[in-house]
């Protein structure tokens, strides 16, 4: 059923820090690692070893330069996959029902049995976040890892989505960001997370934590330190230098 | 966005099919509802140009032999509507046209509600792409607008062909009929074209939501090699050469039409300025609809 539910009990969705993010890809390679093997056809590779490689994936990370107008420029790490958006037009768009967004969790997923892979629905996503299967045909998105956050058959610390149990920078939050008590909820009022082009109406669930300004050294320093005034040698350089050092480390 | 030939071949076809079918519609009303061989031609057009468009529209699917799963979200998608009224209409027009052809009973009930439903397939399919906020150009009331007055246009020139075919001339109201479509529908397409430089709605500075901070540009894709989002949205043609195609759509598909349609009024070679008028229209067209993908910028474009 394609049409929206009006509200959904729970909205679940990733919090992800834009500052802790060290732009590692682990997330990319976990999640391609559990999504090929889970829920649904698997995740191709097309020329894998060849001159053209191309593939599947659910999440990406993105490398941005921001250049203030008056500081040096700073480099973001920016991991994106399906924010899970509560107006979703991917979701009204599928004219088969294949993509839905549960009522009880706010996951959009597809049904891929009933995908006929005509892609409108990645058109309808501005962020990017679907992707035709070249091998199978049927539209793949990040699926919150829906077969491990229920999953019993596995330990409760790995019931959350594979990108947020793998990465090492603890860059990524699971949890229900309608709950205004949750962690996340807690942790998007505290840093003040934002939505990913808000002007799209698509009314993001994921939220993103923005990079804390850069510490301003010279301005808590009354004279710079000179660094290449501490590296000089002790002694003189040369030959002589390094041979007086040896000798000295001799004892 | 990338162009797809299935989908330009499709909305090209079918919209110049339906047209046609929709001004057999009005046959009942304007040419008395008598059965003749030209009817038969302009009927067997009509249904094999909108069929074969809608066939080809269904090669560019991943799994064609689901399509009938189309048809069910009439409620919320567009281009599900687009399938269910696009069935509706050719089962309106092919028992409108069986009864007409057949047993000489044209019925204007029937005729009108072909040319409803042949109209409103178009327009539906003008709004699979309005309905795309991601895609600036094509998220304007004007772009259904565009689609269905081309597909009048288009239904008529055809129509004056097959007239001139079977009884020797152009018709002079029929053939003023056809140059004012012509007209109009390039008109809105120029002022279509008009709106194609506003602004963007998202910048990369909105898409990472670092724009409070300064200018975001990419410093490293996400992979080294392509994607399927490139591919798919990642294609745009350059402006000056997008500027040459439009002029190029315009003179086949308005200019050179109308100075044909024009030329075969007084003359004794009209059939054969009129399949030429045919035959530049159809090719302005495919120009026209190929720039339309061409042209678009998909909003995700600011992450790469
Ligand atoms: S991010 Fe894209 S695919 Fe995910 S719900 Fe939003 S619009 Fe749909
Ligand atoms: S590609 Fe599949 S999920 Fe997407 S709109 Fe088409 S049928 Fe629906």
């Amino acid at each position: 059923m394609t049409q929206l539910p009006e509200t959904t009990e729970r909205k679940l969705g990733l919090v992800i820090d834009l500052d802790t993010c060290v732009g590692c890809h682990a997330c990319v390679i976990s999640c391609k690692e559990w999504n090929t093997g889970g829920y649904g056809a698997p995740l191709a590779d097309t020329d894998a070893y060849g001159s053209d490689p191309s593939g599947t994936f659910l999440n990406r990370v993105h490398t941005f330069e921001v250049k203030p107008a008056d500081k040096p420029a700073m480099v973001t790490h920016f991991p994106k996959s399906c924010l899970h958006c509560e107006d979703a037009p991917c979701v009204t768009v599928c004219p088969t029902g294949a993509s839905f967004k549960r009522s009880e969790d706010g996951i959009v997923l597809v049904h891929e049995d009933h995908c006929i892979g005509c892609g409108l629905c990645a058109w309808a996503c501005p962020y990017g976040a679907r992707e035709m299967d070249a091998v199978e045909k049927v539209m793949k998105k990040c699926t919150l890892c829906v077969d491990r956050i229920y999953n019993e058959n596995i330990p409760e610390e790995d019931r959350v989505p594979s990108c947020v149990r793998t990465c090492p920078a603890g860059a990524r939050h699971f949890g229900d960001i309608g709950d205004p008590d949750s962690d996340v909820s807690k942790l998007v009022a505290e840093r003040g997370g934002f939505d990913l082009m808000p002007e799209q109406g698509t009314k993001p669930v994921n939220k993103y934590l923005p990079p804390r300004p850069k510490q301003q050294m010279s301005d808590d320093l009354d004279e710079p330190v000179n660094l290449a005034a501490l590296a000089e040698p002790t002694a003189n350089g040369g030959f002589l230098g390094w041979l007086d050092n040896a000798l000295e480390r001799l004892g | 966005m990338h162009p797809a030939y299935s989908v330009i071949f499709f909305t090209v076809s079918s919209g110049a099919g339906l047209g046609l079918l929709a001004f057999m519609g009005l046959g009942p009303f304007t040419f008395g509802g008598e059965t003749s061989d030209m009817i038969w031609a302009a009927f067997i057009l009509g249904f094999a140009m909108a069929v074969g468009g809608l066939i080809s529209s269904t090669f560019h699917l991943g799994h064609p032999e689901r399509a009938w799963r189309a048809m069910t979200q009439w409620r919320s998608s567009w281009l599900s509507r687009e399938g269910v009224i696009a069935v509706a209409a050719l089962i309106v027009a092919a028992i409108f046209a069986a009864l007409w052809l057949l047993l000489d009973l044209s019925s204007a009930l029937l005729g009108i509600v072909t040319t409803i439903l042949a109209m409103l397939t178009v327009w539906a399919t003008g709004m699979i792409y309005a309905q795309i906020k991601a895609v600036d150009l094509w998220h304007r009331w004007l772009t259904p607008v565009c689609y269905l007055l081309f597909s009048l246009a288009g239904g008529i020139t055809l129509f004056i062909f097959i007239h001139a075919v079977f009884t020797g001339k152009a018709g002079y109201e029929l053939s003023s009929m056809a140059m004012v479509m012509l007209l109009v529908a390039w008109a809105v397409k120029m002022f279509w074209w008009m709106g194609a430089d506003r602004a963007p709605t998202s910048t990369p500075e909105s898409a990472t939501g670092l724009g409070h901070l300064g200018k975001v540009r990419l410093l490293e894709k996400p992979h080294t090699g392509s994607n399927y989002l490139q591919r798919e949205m990642g294609f745009q043609i350059a402006r000056k050469h997008a500027r040459k195609l439009r002029l190029i759509a315009l003179v086949l598909g308005a200019v050179a039409p109308i100075l044909l349609i024009l030329l075969a009024i007084p003359a004794p070679l009209d059939v054969l300025w009129l399949g030429l008028a045919v035959i530049s229209h159809l090719a302005g067209m495919l120009v026209e609809r190929w720039l339309f993908f061409a042209e678009a910028r998909h909003a995700v474009m600011n992450y790469y």
